[in-house]
Parts: C-alpha cells; sequence; structure tokens
C-alpha cells in the first residue's frame, strides 16, 4: 500500500485490508500486499471530502472491533483512540460485536463519519474517525428493541446496521438499513426515526391483511447523489426504488427475468443517471445458495429506473459459484462509468464500459467483505 | 507484576511479551495495561466489563473470567487467546 495512481479500489476481506491501484486509462492495475493480515475487515471507506482520510473497520477472530484510520493511503494506520462502543452501563447490556458499515458524513460536516454495527447500532464521529459517540437518538429509541433483532440475531452473520446514507441537501437527513428490521429516516440529524417500508415484501412472516411498517430485510439501500428523492434498495424480498413523493417502494425486480429473479446483496447507482442502476442477482430459491442463478454470474443493468433490465455477463465466468455482499459492489464516476465487485471467493471483477463487458483484476485474495472505489488526493501520490 | 501478552496484542507492547503493571484486581491490571498501552483493553473486555469471549485470563495457572478477581505483586497474570476462528 501507499503506491498511489490515479484511481483505487479499496478491498476489505476476511483476512485483511488490500488495495488495487488502477492507471488512468482502468486498464492496468497493481494488488498491494495486504495490510491488517488475518484481521476481518468489514469496510474500507476513502473520505471523498478531504480525498486523504483512509477509515478501516476491523475485528480479530479473538479481539473487540475498532477503527483505524490512514492519511497516506494505508502507509501507517492509527487506532481511534475511543472506538464505537455502546455506553457503559447500557440498560440492553449491548457490546459491539462488528464494526459494519461505514459512511463520511455530509459536504458541510468535514469531519463527521457514521458507523453502523452488530449488534444494530449507529456511531458517529464529528473529529475524522478518531473519536466515536453512540447517537442515543438510535440507539436508545423508544422503539430501538422492537425494530431492532434483538436480543435474538437471526441474521446469519448477525444483525447488523448498514446503507447510512445522508441527503446531499441537509446533514441531518439521515436514512439507515436495518437487515433485519428495515429502512428508517430521521429528519433532525439521529435524534428521532421513523420507519419508511411501505410497499416492500417481507416474505419471511406469515402474511397478514394489514402491512407491516418495519420487519423487513434491505440487503443494500442507495440514495442518488444528485437526485436525492430517489432511493433504490435491494431487499432480501426484491429490488426496490422509491420516489419519495410517492412515499412507497415500487417492485422493479418483477421486471427482471423470471428464472433469475430479484434476489441479492448490493445495489449501485450511477453518479450522474438516477435512471441506472446496477444488481448481481443470487439464487434465492429452495434452500437460498446465494450463489449465482444456475452457476452463471451475470450483472443486471436498468438504464430505466427499474422498468427493463439488461443482462451484463460479457466475459464473466461460467460456472462459478460465489455471492457478492452488499458492500463488495461499487462504481466510478468517470464519463463511461466504471462497475466493480468483489466475490466470496476472492476474485475482483471491473467493467470500464457500465457493464458491458468484464475483466478479471485479482483473484486469489480472501473473501471479499467490501469493495469500494476511490480517487486520492494526488499530493499523496 | 508480571502480565504475559499473546501475539493478537504485542502491536500495542511494541512486540514485548512480558509487562509489567500494577492493579488489587485483574481489571485494575486491564485499566493499567490500557494507560500504558492505550486500545489494548477495548480489545479485550467490552462496553459492559465483560471478557471477550475468545480471550482468557489466567492468574497464575487458573482460569478466571471475573475481572474483580484479585490478585497481588506475587501473582503473574497470562492474558491468551481462546481457540477461534479459521
Amino acid at each position: 500500500m501507499g503506491s498511489v495512481g490515479t484511481s483505487v479500489l479499496l478491498v476489505g476481506t476476511r483476512k485483511g485490508v488490500f488495495t488495487l491501484t488502477g492507471d488512468a486509462s482502468r486498464q492496468g492495475w497493481t494488488l498491494s500486499p495486504p495490510k491488517f493480515l488475518g484481521h476481518i475487515a468489514q469496510h474500507v471507506v476513502l473520505d471523498p471530502r478531504n480525498r486523504r482520510r483512509l477509515v478501516a473497520g476491523v475485528s480479530t477472530g479473538h479481539l473487540g472491533p475498532t477503527v483505524f484510520w490512514s492519511d497516506d493511503l494505508g502507509g501507517t494506520w492509527t487506532e481511534s483512540t475511543r472506538p464505537p462502543a455502546f455506553r457503559t452501563g447500557d440498560e440492553l447490556g449491548r457490546s459491539l460485536a462488528a464494526v459494519f458499515w461505514l459512511t463520511p458524513g455530509h459536504v458541510d460536516e468535514p469531519d463527521v463519519w457514521y458507523a453502523g454495527g452488530s449488534p444494530q447500532g449507529l456511531f458517529r464521529s464529528e473529529d475524522g474517525a478518531v473519536t466515536w459517540e453512540p447517537v442515543d437518538g438510535w440507539n436508545d429509541h423508544p422503539m430501538w428493541t422492537t425494530w431492532a433483532e434483538w436480543p435474538e440475531q437471526n441474521t446469519p452473520d448477525g444483525s447488523m446496521l448498514h446503507s447510512v446514507n445522508i441527503d446531499p441537501r441537509d446533514p441531518a437527513h439521515l436514512y439507515l438499513g436495518l437487515s433485519a428490521g428495515g429502512v428508517f429516516e430521521s429528519t433532525d440529524g439521529g435524534a428521532d426515526w421513523h420507519p419508511i417500508n411501505a410497499g416492500c415484501a417481507i416474505a419471511f412472516l406469515p402474511e397478514t391483511d394489514a402491512e407491516p411498517e418495519f420487519g423487513h430485510d434491505p440487503h443494500c439501500v442507495r440514495l442518488h447523489p444528485t437526485h436525492p428523492d430517489r432511493l433504490y434498495q435491494q431487499n432480501h424480498c426484491g429490488i426496490y426504488r422509491m420516489d419519495r413523493a410517492d412515499a412507497r417502494w415500487v417492485r422493479i425486480g418483477d421486471n427482471m427475468p423470471r428464472a433469475t429473479g430479484d434476489i441479492g446483496f448490493p445495489i449501485e447507482l450511477h453518479p450522474r443517471d438516477p435512471d441506472t442502476a446496477w444488481v448481481f442477482p443470487m439464487d434465492g430459491t429452495d434452500v437460498w445458495p446465494r450463489t449465482s442463478p444456475d452457476g452463471l454470474p451475470a450483472v443486471y443493468r436498468t438504464r430505466d429506473a427499474g422498468t427493463s433490465w439488461t443482462r451484463c455477463d460479457d466475459g464473466l465466468p461460467a460456472p462459478a459459484w460465489y455471492t457478492v455482499k452488499r458492500q463488495a459492489m461499487t462504481v466510478d464516476e468517470e464519463p463511461s462509468v466504471g462497475v466493480y465487485f468483489g466475490t466470496t471467493s476472492g476474485e475482483i471483477w471491473a467493467s470500464a464500459d457500465e457493464g458491458d463487458t468484464w475483466n478479471c483484476l485479482a483473484s486469489h485474495l480472501p473473501e471479499i467483505y467490501s469493495l469500494e472505489h476511490a480517487r486520492p488526493d494526488p499530493a499523496l501520490q | 507484576m508480571k502480565v504475559r501478552i499473546p501475539t493478537p496484542l504485542l502491536s500495542y507492547t511494541g512486540e514485548e511479551r512480558t509487562v509489567e503493571a500494577d492493579g488489587a484486581t485483574v481489571d485494575d491490571v486491564l485499566a493499567d495495561l490500557d494507560r500504558q498501552f492505550p486500545g489494548l483493553r477495548f480489545r479485550v473486555v467490552d462496553e459492559q466489563g465483560r471478557l471477550r469471549r475468545h480471550m482468557k485470563v489466567f492468574v497464575n495457572d487458573e482460569s478466571t473470567r471475573d475481572l474483580s478477581t484479585a490478585i497481588s505483586e506475587i501473582d503473574e497474570l497470562t492474558l491468551m487467546q481462546a481457540l477461534s476462528g479459521g
């Protein structure tokens, strides 16, 4: 790490952190040696506001969770002096098992970061991830024990809080996702929250006449950066879009090929076009293999807000039996948007033409948990 | 007293496998270790004061998960990682 080109992929894996540094053409990529070898790196994110501060949520099989930050793209790391944690003496006795998700704050709050945890706590830093505090409005919300999975955690790798999204027009307008629990919104900086799940299926609970307000399982929720009244989510029960004026999720996954279905973990949005998105479907039939349907990996792309989908598999292997996790897909901001995904089998695949063709950038890595595209400060190069 | 440090925590102690710390209880010793090596305690003990699931503490050759266990200058504290993972 430390060698910096124009484009960097930050790779969080079950066994440490790697970077892939790309040249300007996005054709040549150089893989770094591992950092934090043996550590479980759930999420590694570069601050897009200063393009310098790199933050990683890590733990090990033995040690508790923590956060490290680096200002030289991983050359040297410093541990947060007060990592994310529930309050000591917490009435529910909660302790954090993993820092699962990291989101840099609003551009007007340059040192703010949010972290989502397992159990499903929300934490905030106001000093660039050096120290963290619990967001009491969420963690101690009177409905938390009803909304969150607690004390039972039914999600296979532990229940998690993810998909912290911030409205670019208003730093106090926040969204988050719970697996399981649903999508929640705050309009007052996290002091109070309410569920926004109308229209989402919840196939893992008995059918009722009333539409449940919460209890859903969003796998990944994305707010469009230039059209922030539009949200997309890849849910345990389908692919959805919400235009806020409608106040209801629309199952755009119904327009996917029936044989492929609309189950998956990640969803990624075009940085400029609110009608373009990419998903990576997985097999949600039978006992839920969570591998690509029929062992034929493919990205699906919509260019019309989910009305239709195009299969994008030119260059991808077949058969192959991997999964792409919710943080393991990312896009860049080039005129022809680059799309990237990392697999549970340790491969990184890239498309420089918005999904039309695919190339393998790296293989034989540990299981990939997260993949984030970043464009570091040129002064660091 | 002497405290033996397991490999996952050597990055905190500057690779020292044995360090000196003071305290009347296991928790006191862990607090002293954290003063000397900031961040170490939270990797071993969670925010509710519970020893993390895959960590072990021995006072001499006796395992304990009770951090209020009394300890004296002539004792030796050993932090160890439990069998875990894959």
